[in-house]
């Protein structure tokens, strides 16, 4: 087993990491706090020191924080129900014997690697312009009056950009979990009667309950901090304003530094609320 | 034994299958169509699929005017760079927490997965104060770090999984027979742990180029990989869509192809190991 000598060798090599991990979390966030409690305008008069939780309270009472907070939530829980709905559906029929199962695989796995300010692009100026946009000619075609999808429908627009952008991440991870499915389970309810939807039930869904939990954790983390997407888009016009994007805002557009760390920390807040969920899972997997 | 399967359908699963998949890949399809087409040709209604006059002005035109190779060269230093620079830290960590386990290491991957899911526009400004500080603004360097720091946490988990997969009894064999920690590494260990290091880079190297917010807000002219470039074409200017379709085209293409090799590593760096 492992001794004395090699032990401390161990944490010699794992020093680097965490002193690094803890400086990069540890310096930020501690300026963040520091700015959040002062009035703090670069332009306008640089610091002009403390005002407690003045900046705590003004960001919450702005006019632009609970739709800011109702678009979060939208555009996130609307991704998720997509790309989870849509995700256990594809990984279900990608389960299933076909010719080509490779190709279609890497057809549906392709958007996730796709830079998110190209997708916003291409999807903003190719699908969705009103007038040159393949979806307006589709709508023409149809006789319909194209949509301005970006200014008309702005939110739904982004959620159906980060659901294409998301839903490869979410099959894949269902299919990985479909995959170690019991076969012999499924063909012994079969036999016992139980119809399709049975079996989805009562077989199928329990056993990716994990998996499911785990793509909506992680993809709540990353989807409450989407930037590319609405900068390119719409840059918080038209109802598209996120939590973070207002903070983005008041940061660097506004440039009232100490409003926007007060967002930053609710924003930390928030999710680490979610992170504890994860870890939670995480975890219990380690000791597996 | 596994059911026997109709033929019939299976070319029903085969036909939905194809026709999703075709579906979810059309945008990307179509853009590389559109950057081969000529600006009018782009915009033509009804839209052009196939039978259209191929030409690659589009790629020169966008060359010559935004200096594309330059932003390529950021793009692949900053990814490569942080990269490279985070394995080298990461391989040390994950082999002492799977080889050397303490009652902490739990804690200490966990604490680690926790720093990654630090919202970014949280700590926005201090990082630009620090920036400015050392003169790290809109530098290829200063990009590198912090991509670096931002990817080390799924480094360490994925090297991690990887390495707690080789069985220590080869190690204690090759202690044994009196192999030094350096040569235990070196030969014994590093074989084995190749495959996992070469996923972890390509993975990394993927959400390193691709990463969207650190590489817009702390780069101007100098530094600006790829995602800044193609962020430049946000503001409309006459007829656009075959260059843009051009240019979003270079910055896809050699990433989607390193892609479809990392297809089954993704489900691993993503989920900390928690689906299999």
């Amino acid at each position: 087993m492992a001794t004395q000598n090699s032990r401390s060798a161990a944490r010699l090599m794992l020093a680097p990491a965490v002193i690094l991990l803890l400086g990069w979390m540890l310096v930020p966030l501690t300026m963040t706090l520091w700015f959040s409690f002062r009035k703090y305008l670069p332009l306008r008069g640089g610091d002009q020191g403390w005002v407690g939780f003045d900046n705590y309270v003004r960001f919450v009472s702005s006019s632009s924080f609970w739709p800011s907070v109702q678009t979060t939530l939208i555009i996130v829980g609307g991704v998720l129900v997509i790309t989870v709905v849509f995700g256990i559906l594809l990984a279900l029929l990608l389960d299933q014997p076909m010719w080509g199962q490779g190709i279609v695989r890497i057809l549906v796995i392709a958007p996730f690697f796709v830079m998110p300010t190209v997708s916003a692009l291409v999807w903003k100026n190719i699908f969705m312009d009103p007038v040159n946009g393949l979806f307006a000619h589709l709508w023409k075609f149809f006789g319909a009056t194209p949509i301005e999808w970006l200014s008309q429908a702005s939110v739904q627009s982004i959620i159906m950009i980060v659901s294409w952008q998301w839903l490869p991440f979410a099959t894949l991870i269902l299919l990985t979990a479909v995959q170690s499915l019991d076969g012999e389970q499924l063909e012994a309810s079969e036999m016992d009667g139980a119809k399709p939807l049975q079996r989805f039930g009562y077989i199928i869904l329990p056993h990716l309950a994990r998996a499911i939990t785990i793509v909506v954790l992680i993809q709540t983390i990353f989807l409450l901090s989407i930037f590319a997407e609405i900068f390119v888009t719409t840059g918080g016009a038209f109802g598209t304003k996120t939590l973070s994007y207002l903070i983005f805002q008041r940061v660097l557009e506004s440039q009232n530094i100490g409003l926007g760390s007060a967002g930053g920390i609710y924003a930390v807040i928030l999710a680490n609320i979610v992170a504890i969920f994860l870890m939670r899972i995480v975890g219990k997997n380690l000791d597996a | 034994m596994a059911r026997a399967i109709t033929n019939e359908r299976k070319i029903i699963n085969t036909v939905a299958a194809w026709g999703i998949g075709l579906l979810i890949f059309f945008p990307i399809l179509w853009t590389i169509l559109t950057s081969f087409k000529t600006e009018a040709q782009a915009i033509n209604d009804p839209p052009l699929f196939l039978f259209f006059d191929w030409t690659l002005e589009n790629y020169a035109v966008v060359q010559e005017r935004s200096n594309y190779g330059r932003f390529l060269w950021n793009s692949i230093f900053i990814a490569g760079g942080s990269t490279l620079l985070g394995v080298i830290i990461a391989i040390p960590a994950a082999w002492s927490m799977a080889f050397v386990p303490s009652k902490r290491t739990k804690d200490i991957l966990l604490w680690m997965l926790s720093t990654k899911m630090l919202p970014a526009v949280g700590v926005l400004y201090p990082i630009y104060l620090l920036f400015i500080q050392f003169g790290l603004l809109d530098s290829i360097l200063g990009l590198t770090i912090v991509l670096m720091l931002i990817n080390l946490p799924i480094m360490v988990w994925m090297l991690y999984t990887y390495f707690r997969e080789i069985p220590g009894e080869i190690l204690e064999a090759a202690r044994m027979d009196g192999a030094t920690l350096r040569s235990e590494i070196l030969y014994v260990l590093t074989p084995m742990a190749i495959p996992g290091i070469a996923s972890t880079l390509l993975l990394n190297f993927i959400l390193a180029w691709n990463e969207a917010f650190w590489t817009l807000n702390l780069t101007a002219a100098q530094a600006a990989p790829l995602t800044a470039f193609i962020a430049s074409y946000s503001s409309p200017e006459g007829l656009f869509y075959a260059k843009l379709s051009a240019a979003s085209t270079m910055a896809i293409l050699p990433i989607l192809i390193l892609g479809w090799f990392s297809q089954k590593q993704l489900v691993r760096g993503l989920t900390f190991g928690a689906v299999k």
